[in-house]
């Protein structure tokens, strides 16, 4: 019996063992004479919907890259892990991309949450990170490039359209999560000081994935029958935006009557929609699949071979990793190097063409400056561009429709150095560096 | 609830040999393991970057990550493997304890926010909140925190469990209400109106009892500290189980009306598995939350408690150290595979649970037994019938805790 | 005809270009009804259409005009272009607003685009010839934004009210309410002049109404209020709230008291029974929640609540019936108008026999375990859903909904029910009438009974048990199947679509009893009702967390749900 058990022993014991000790061994290794890029996208779980894509965007570029000879006359290797849309696993994802992996940039995230869940330990490990999707700003990381919109490259524009088409009546319904309430909160702020009543705003939140919306479109038809024009501003997130269009299209509420703006709904989303009774409803982005150029072409044709189908469609997070990953590249040339520090310097300034023309630019607050463009859906599930600013528009990374945030600004080269130094106070707060 | 009925040298030789079981031979291996694990882990990693040796900060926290794990895996073995009760909504006690402590962690935040504000957190300035709300009051002081670790989680399981037990919902209804209770309270926490940050849930943690949470120092004493809780739960879970009470437990899960007919208040006692279960899962949650830097309504999810009852099952249920086993297994091959198969470690993980549950109805521990039985079984063929049949029933009242 | 155009064009011009444009828009539009309804209505017996009244070149270059990348300047050339009186420019402008006028990006040549398997098929608006097939990256559709689509809409309103067809008459008239034009009035009153038929008339006197409702004259507004009480659409609610509306300054947007108190005492009675329908409207959106809840639950009621199994992978099946429906749609493109006919058997046979392969290779080595039935459903459930990412990629894939199934069935302006919904009530029950048959009333259903009340009695007399317990399994997969279907129709489908209503499926069937189809039917139901019924005064999430709380009560009460088994079966 005694030595029945303790074979036992032995087994629980070289288990864990094994396990402590391919801790150890995986730790050990370190980078060769690749350049590492980490890919931290969630592939299963609720977010794979989206963020599969930019992964293979990712994918896509470091191929485009190395057949260019890749960097520094280095290959660049891609590690992609899966987060899995947990927002712990985040975390814990990112510290294994920089810690046991040593990449040398990561692109990665798609929600606010998984963001917030990352930057700890992107700061702390003095990581990069290139952000590429819309987000409600009131952040500027010292570790973090955030190529996605900021509230004031998406929201305002939008809703100064639609001002100018004769809304009057506004309703703003989105996904109970931090995107949207800053975006509302935002909004209702700057229609306020438009002279828009506040019985004329609306304001609904729904829970993430709101599959019943009779209720709530019932509301907006009853909203909307107060004699002005009206118009919704949608932040509803993903898989809620598909049974909320359904039901406005079947309650008869055409984009002519009361129109929808959506912030979050793109040719990707589309693409599971049958879009006949949502033509007209509109997007604010930085860009369309049909804005016409010559890289915007080239860049279609690329993603069409590279996920080999000719139906895949683009959309703007796609954009945003473009311009993110050829910026870090040529701010890896300039700098000569992969160091997190001398890249970060190296990036300011940085240019590199827009796919709906004109020239991106980073900012020291780590933002782009970017066109707003604003399209209508058309029943291919594209969009038709009705309206763009004249230039770019300069990514404010506080806004200053809010007044916690007015006097904040961000700049990380001197004299200010600081991604949240209050102008008022001359004090730079909520940085542990 | 101490048994007289033993002759005992003294009340706390008796409580440390029940806790301490001679005949828990896989157990005191756990210990053991456990104890070479705490005393080593912290030390290589004190040791040079370059040294073959090292453990890096990284691992350290996976592992904190895992020994949480491991305490909430423990109280739903617990709870389940001894008494029958299969709660789908033990990850809200984990993450209400969870909560609690990141409450406490946000208080400590202070004025290095992102807005500067001094008493408010960032979510609530944002919301446009004035003051804080009542339920937050107090939580600047980490012995209330830890207080509140303790007793929300356990007056939900004995508010609930009260209501439950004693209107004898048992099953299936029971699993599918906790299940109700933990999705509830998801929804709940999701909304911004609540006050706990909403979806993007509590996180920016700066420091617990003024030590850094970013220093290494920081992390290896809450791996240290996890490891002696863990090693304390797994104590006192043991003591209960081979106590008197442990015993009427067991009997409460195998024949519950018997138990009723012989006299015993049968809600009594699931009353106390449940909420000491709930107290620990809180614990777990508790020192989950500085290890892994956040804390949101993701936890309460349904998915995640189901998650937890297939630790235990995987593990060996009714073992108590097969569900620590079983967490550690089950979290390791989901870090090793969403690293080094992100496109299929769905497949491994699905499949990994399929096969064990048909394959290996008594979890890995009970591998051993199943390799042993094969193994008598081609021996009693050719050796002696009556032999075999000895060893067989001595074998089997040491490796399998069944008390039947 | 011509001094009219004439007319038209020798109007000495006007100071403001755009009130040219809308006058001459006014009356060529007014000439050319004038010509087609005498021609309609004088001598109605003549078939033959009416004649050209431009030649081919000026048409072409109206046409082409169209295609200009500037919306003000294409605003204009629609105008122009609709001023034509010609019998082309009805069909190019409903070719127009529903997107199916395209150019050739080589040639910018305008035509009409049909979709031939992956070709497109231009045809000259001008010649109706066929221009050629191209290829979908070498055309490009000709754009509008929503005021283009209106003007549109609001022309082709006006030339439809001269049509020979009752209906389209009606519908112009229904579309003049809905988007009135000051533009149109003259056609309208000419239109009222002519038209004989009753109903027709009413409409269009109610669309006079709606027009004059901003009439300079109080008394004529007065009159249009008078015309339009007692409607319903929220149209005409939105003109008279307008009335009242206080601008900036305190003045009323209606400057006379008369009209806006005649418009108040319309308002008042229309909302009191706004209010009525507004609650035959939360009871359809409660029934209708409750029958998708039903839907989803019902197949779980046969695999959970029959034989025991907690089955995880439920939802699994319903994405993999909706999944059914989208490859079905994939394969028959020419008649996507009754795939879903296709759909149903497809995906109950699909999942049903996924559910049996299911039963015979993990499912059957569990009976009498059923909490491990959870881990190992849920372990397939996972693998389910990474076989459906894998296959058709982590994207939602866009189901189609056929036409009988969009818009709604608007019973008056205040309520109209969405047929996706009504018929997915009807089809719920019929799902659940049906079940309860084949239980009650089939040889299988008894030999399903009796395995379940007593297997061992049920073996000894000669059931086939693993049979029966194949069959059943995959009974209430195929039914989830189904559901799977209804849902494709109102949600996404995509690999997450299971795990959305598992849990609600769950609720239902423990809330219900487990083991009652009844049970379950009044669970869905309830629940449903009682869910829209809390929406509006606590909101959605609200709503939910009550109903949650109120189950996990109810079963303390209750504790083996609504409509428990009695007697031997009630026993674990």
């Amino acid at each position: 019996m005694k030595s029945e058990n303790s074979s036992w022993l032995k087994r629980l014991g070289l288990g864990i063992g094994a396990l402590a000790l391919s801790f150890t061994t995986a730790t050990s290794a370190t980078a060769g004479d690749t350049i590492k890029v980490g890919v931290l996208h969630s592939l299963s779980g609720t977010m794979a919907i989206s963020e599969t894509t930019l992964k293979d965007t990712v994918m896509m570029m470091i191929d485009v890259q190395n057949s260019k000879g890749g960097l520094l006359g280095k290959k660049l290797e891609a590690v992609v892990v899966d987060p899995a849309s947990n927002w712990p696993l985040f975390a814990e994802k990112a510290k294994e991309l920089l810690d046991k992996e040593k990449v040398d940039v990561i692109f990665g995230c798609w929600t606010s949450v998984s963001r917030k869940s990352v930057l700890p330990v992107i700061e702390e490990l003095n990581g990069l990170l290139f952000y590429p999707v819309q987000y409600e700003g009131e952040e500027s990381s010292k570790n973090v490039f955030y190529t996605g919109a900021a509230p004031n490259q998406q929201a305002i524009p939008a809703v100064d359209y639609l001002a100018a088409q004769g809304v009057e009546r506004w309703i703003l319904a989105g996904t109970d999560y931090v995107y949207p309430r800053t975006t509302n909160k935002i909004l209702e702020s700057y229609l306020k000081s438009q002279g828009v009543k506040p019985e004329d705003i609306m304001i609904n939140y729904t829970p993430f994935g709101h599959s019943d919306w009779q209720t709530i479109v019932s509301n907006i038809k009853a909203f909307g029958s107060k004699g002005k024009k009206t118009a919704v501003v949608s932040t509803i997130n993903g898989d809620a935006n598909v049974p909320f269009y359904k039901e406005l299209g079947n309650q008869g509420i055409s984009a002519e009557d009361i129109p929808v703006i959506a912030f979050s709904v793109g040719e990707e989303e589309l693409s599971g929609i049958d879009t006949a009774p949502l033509v007209g409803h509109l997007a604010a982005w930085n860009y369309f699949m049909s804005a016409e150029s010559k890289d915007n072409d080239a860049f279609i044709d690329n993603w069409q071979k590279y996920i080999k189908s000719d139906e895949r469609v683009t959309n703007d997070p796609m954009e945003a990793t473009y311009i993110g990953f050829n910026m870090w590249a040529k701010a890896v040339e300039k700098a000569n190097s992969v160091d997190v520090d001398t890249v970060r310097e190296a990036m300011y300034g940085v240019t590199v063409p827009n796919l709906t023309g004109g020239i991106a630019v980073m900012n020291t607050n780590h933002h782009l400056s970017k066109p707003v463009l604003i399209g209508e859906i058309q029943d291919d599930g594209q969009f038709e561009i009705v309206w763009q600013t004249k230039g770019e528009v300069t990514g404010d990374a506080w806004t200053n429709y809010l007044p916690e945030s007015k006097w904040v600004v961000s700049d990380w080269t001197a004299p200010i150095s600081c991604g949240n130094y209050n102008i008022k106070t001359g004090k730079c707060s909520g940085q542990v560096y | 609830m101490t048994t007289n009925d033993r002759p005992v040298t003294g009340p706390i030789a008796h409580i440390l040999s029940l806790a301490f079981d001679k005949n828990d031979v896989g157990g005191r291996r756990f210990l053991l393991i456990l104890a070479v694990v705490t005393v080593a882990v912290p030390l290589l990693n004190m040791l040079p970057e370059t040294s073959p040796f090292y453990v890096s900060t990284y691992t350290l926290t996976l592992m904190g990550k895992y020994l949480c794990y491991a305490i909430l895996a423990l109280s739903v073995d617990l709870i389940w493997g001894y008494c029958g009760i299969m709660s789908l909504g033990h990850g809200a006690f984990f993450t209400l304890g969870g909560y609690a402590m990141g409450m406490y962690l946000m208080r400590q935040i202070g004025e290095r926010g992102v807005y500067g504000d001094p008493i408010l957190p960032d979510f609530m300035v944002f919301l446009d909140w004035s003051e804080l709300p009542w339920y937050w009051l107090g939580f600047d002081s980490f012995s209330f925190a830890m207080l509140m670790v303790l007793v929300v989680p356990g007056l939900l399981a004995f508010i609930f469990g009260w209501l439950a037990f004693r209107s004898r919902v048992t099953g299936v209804y029971l699993s599918i209400i906790t299940q109700a209770m933990t999705y509830a309270l998801m929804l709940a926490f999701f909304r911004n109106d609540m006050g706990f940050g909403g979806n993007n849930g509590l996180t920016d943690f700066k420091d617990i009892l003024g030590f850094s949470l970013q220093a290494d120092s920081t992390r290896a004493i809450l791996f240290v500290i996890t490891a002696l809780a863990l090693a304390l739960a797994y104590l006192l879970s043991r003591f209960i189980v081979n106590s008197k009470l442990g015993r009427v437990i067991v009997s409460v899960r195998d024949a519950e009306s018997r138990t009723r007919f012989i006299g015993y208040k049968v809600e009594h006692y699931k009353l106390f598995v449940f909420v000491l279960s709930a107290v620990i899962a809180g614990i777990a949650g508790a020192l989950y939350v500085p290890q892994v830097g956040i804390i949101n309504p993701g936890e309460f999810s349904p998915i995640n408690s189901i998650e937890i009852i297939i630790w235990v099952a995987i593990g060996g249920r009714g073992t108590l150290y097969g569900a620590i086993l079983g967490a550690i297994l089950v979290n390791y091959a989901k870090t090793y595979f969403t690293g080094a198969l992100p496109e299929v470690w769905l497949f491994m993980l699905g499949g990994l649970f399929v096969v064990t549950t048909l394959y290996l109805p008594k979890g890995v521990i009970g591998i051993a037994n199943q390799v042993k039985d094969r193994y008598r079984e081609q021996a009693s063929k050719k050796q002696d019938q009556q032999m075999d049949s000895i060893k067989t029933e001595n074998a089997d009242t040491l490796s399998v805790e069944d008390p039947n | 005809m011509t001094i009219i155009q004439k007319q038209s064009t020798q109007r000495p011009s006007l100071p403001h270009p755009i009130k040219t444009i809308k006058l001459t828009f006014l009356l060529g539009i007014y000439g050319f009804l004038l010509a087609i309804s005498t021609f309609a209505f004088a001598v109605p017996e003549s078939t033959e259409p009416p004649p050209s009244l431009t030649n081919d070149s000026i048409f072409e270059t109206a046409l082409n005009k169209l295609n200009q990348k500037n919306f003000a300047q294409k605003n204009q050339a629609i105008t122009e272009f609709s001023n034509l009186k010609d019998n082309r420019v009805l069909n190019t402008l409903i070719a127009l607003k529903e997107g199916e006028l395209f150019y050739v990006k080589k040639t910018k040549q305008i035509g009409f685009s049909e979709k031939k398997e992956a070709l497109y098929v231009l045809t000259d608006p001008v010649t109706s010839k066929i221009i050629g097939e191209f290829k979908k990256r070498k055309i490009k559709k000709i754009s509008l934004n929503n005021s283009l689509r209106t003007l549109i809409r609001q022309t082709i309103a006006g030339l439809q009210l001269s049509s020979q067809d009752k209906q389209t008459r009606l519908d112009a008239a229904t579309s003049i309410i809905k988007k009135p034009s000051k533009d149109l009035l003259p056609t309208l009153e000419k239109a009222i002049a002519l038209e004989t038929d009753e109903t027709v008339l009413l409409r269009l006197t109610k669309a006079r109404a709606v027009i004059n409702i901003s009439d300079p004259s109080a008394d004529v507004r007065l009159a249009s209020v008078h015309r339009l009480e007692g409607s319903l659409l929220p149209e005409i609610r939105s003109l008279l709230n307008a009335m009242l509306i206080v601008e900036d300054d305190g003045s009323f947007r209606e400057p006379s008291e008369e009209v806006r108190a005649a418009a108040t005492i319309a308002l008042e009675s229309i909302n009191d029974q706004v209010q009525v329908y507004k609650f035959a409207e939360n009871l359809f959106f409660g029934i209708s929640l409750g029958s998708v809840l039903l839907l989803s639950a019902v197949g779980l009621a046969i695999t959970f609540g029959v034989m025991g199994v907690i089955n995880m992978a439920h939802g699994e099946m319903m994405m993999i019936g909706a999944y059914t429906t989208y490859v079905i749609q994939l394969l028959m493109p020419n008649h996507i108008e009754y795939s879903l006919m296709v759909a149903i058997p497809a995906a109950f046979l699909v999942a049903g026999l996924m559910g049996i392969i299911i039963e015979r290779g993990i499912i059957r080595h569990l009976y009498g375990r059923p909490l491990e039935t959870l881990l190992a459903t849920f372990g397939l459930s996972l693998v389910l859903q990474q076989l459906v990412r894998s296959i058709f990629s982590p994207l939602n894939r866009s189901v189609y909904t056929p036409d009988w199934m969009s818009g709604s069935w608007e019973i008056n302006g205040a309520l109209s029910l969405t047929y996706n919904r009504l018929y997915i009530i009807f089809f719920a029950l019929a799902v659940l009438i049906a079940l309860i048959l084949l239980l009650k009333k089939s040889r299988f259903g008894l030999q399903m009974r009796a395995v379940t009340q007593n297997r061992s009695m049920a073996r000894a007399i000669g059931i086939r048990t693993s049979w029966v317990d194949a069959m059943t399994f995959g009974l209430g997969s195929g039914i989830a199947g189904i559901a799977g279907v209804a849902l494709s129709q109102l949600t996404n489908v995509g690999p997450n679509l299971g795990q959305a209503y598992i849990i609600d499926s769950f609720m239902v069937v423990v809330f219900g009893g487990v083991g009652n189809l009844f049970g379950t039917f009044f669970a869905a139901m309830s629940l449903g009702i009682a869910n829209k019924f809390i929406e509006p005064y606590a909101g959605a999430v609200l709503a939910k967390i009550l109903i949650l709380v109120f189950i996990i009560i109810f079963i303390q009460r209750r504790p083996r749900g609504l409509f428990a088994l009695k007697g031997r079966a009630a026993e674990d």
